[in-house]
């Protein structure tokens, strides 16, 4: 398939192209025909910052199922993280203090 | 008829409304008459695999030239320019009608031009070809390569940019179509494939369609995985026997290689 189907997720963070570190305020998420990778298809994301017109962008072409490998390890990422930084959670943070 | 194997290949301005984009032109070197086609890009935009069906038609007998859609968006790799076009949910009907007019305009304006026009687009730009050939005059014979979205099920997709379903105009659809699809294609699937057929029989349109097993979204594109070697060469021998017929010229064929 070939669409225009595009899921787009505010962000606040930055990210390392092909002029250095930038701000980055909008990943562009999408199934479809890739441009580089030899897949079929991919989960493409388009981490740019739209605010200053998008024009540069980081892009990454996972297979889908490293993709959904991808957001599991996000989130184990983000607990740990969380829970060794003193997150959120009140028992995690207690965990990670004891760690 | 030899193939041309002399070519003269280069980029050129050609437009619509006083946008001036660049297109990729080519044709045969020899002295001669030859029938203009205006190849439509894919989705992914206008890219070396393109550039090289313009080549390969001139090889047959063809002054080809396919417009760059995206030529709005700056002179960035063809992978960054496609990717900021699809994060603005794509390009405007109107404005690729009126831009492969003006590629149209350009073959028609060459010392080197029969009269005849034709058109081919892959993926995005099947649906782009069929939507044409059903929008613009003295187009002789137009081929469809895998164009999803021609039938639009959800009439939520239908929005500013693209607000008719190409299905909905085949009644003015006046020159030869030629559809080329797979049936592994998930857009177009077999059935709206079917449902396409069906509205250009019920029409009494002249049309042939033609589908293949093992096959694909995209299987011509020799730089896919999608690439189905077999399925592509009877494929490409059914579009220059279909061009050879309408457009009538001293282009030539596979088969007569």
């Amino acid at each position: 398939m070939c669409s225009y189907i595009v899921e787009k997720a505010a962000l606040v963070g930055s990210a390392k192209g092909r002029k250095g570190w930038m701000r980055i305020d909008t990943a562009n998420v999408y199934f479809d025909h890739p441009y580089y990778s030899t897949l079929d298809h991919v989960l493409a994301i388009d981490f740019t910052n739209e605010g200053e017109g998008g024009r540069d962008r980081v892009a990454v072409e996972l297979s889908a199922d490293s993709a959904r490998a991808l957001v599991a390890r996000i989130l184990a990422a983000l607990a740990s993280g969380e829970a060794a930084h003193g997150g959120p959670a009140p028992a995690i943070t207690d965990s990670a203090a004891a760690a | 008829m030899s193939p041309y194997r002399a070519l003269q290949a280069e980029t050129v301005k050609c437009g619509h409304n006083g946008d001036q984009g660049e297109a990729y032109y080519a044709r045969p070197i020899a002295a001669g008459k030859y029938p203009g086609i205006v190849v439509i890009h894919h989705l992914p935009g206008w890219d070396e695999w393109i550039m090289e069906v313009v080549r390969k038609l001139a090889h047959y007998g063809y002054a080809a030239i396919s417009p760059h859609l995206y030529f709005r968006e700056g002179s960035d790799s063809p992978d960054d320019i496609g990717a900021r076009v699809r994060a603005a949910g794509g390009v405007a009907d109107a404005q690729v009608v009126g831009d492969v007019a003006g590629a149209i305009a350009y073959l028609r304006a060459q010392p080197n031009a029969s009269g005849k026009i034709g058109m081919i687009g892959f993926c995005s730009g099947g649906r782009h070809c069929y939507l044409t050939a059903c929008t613009l005059s003295g187009i002789d014979a137009a081929v469809d390569c895998w164009g999803g979205n021609v039938i639009v099920d959800n009439p939520k997709d239908l929005n500013q940019k693209r607000p008719v379903a190409p299905i909905d105009l085949t009644e003015k659809l006046n020159c030869p179509l030629l559809g080329i699809f797979g049936n592994d294609d998930a857009n177009p699937t077999a059935d709206q494939v079917n449902r396409t057929e069906a509205v250009l029989k019920r029409l009494g349109k002249n049309y042939e369609f033609y589908r293949y097993d093992g096959a694909g979204h995209a299987f011509f594109n020799t730089w896919r995985d999608a690439y189905r070697p077999e399925q592509a060469l009877d494929g490409w021998k059914k579009v220059l026997a279909f061009f050879a017929r309408h457009l009538a010229s001293s282009a030539t064929s596979i088969a007569a290689e």
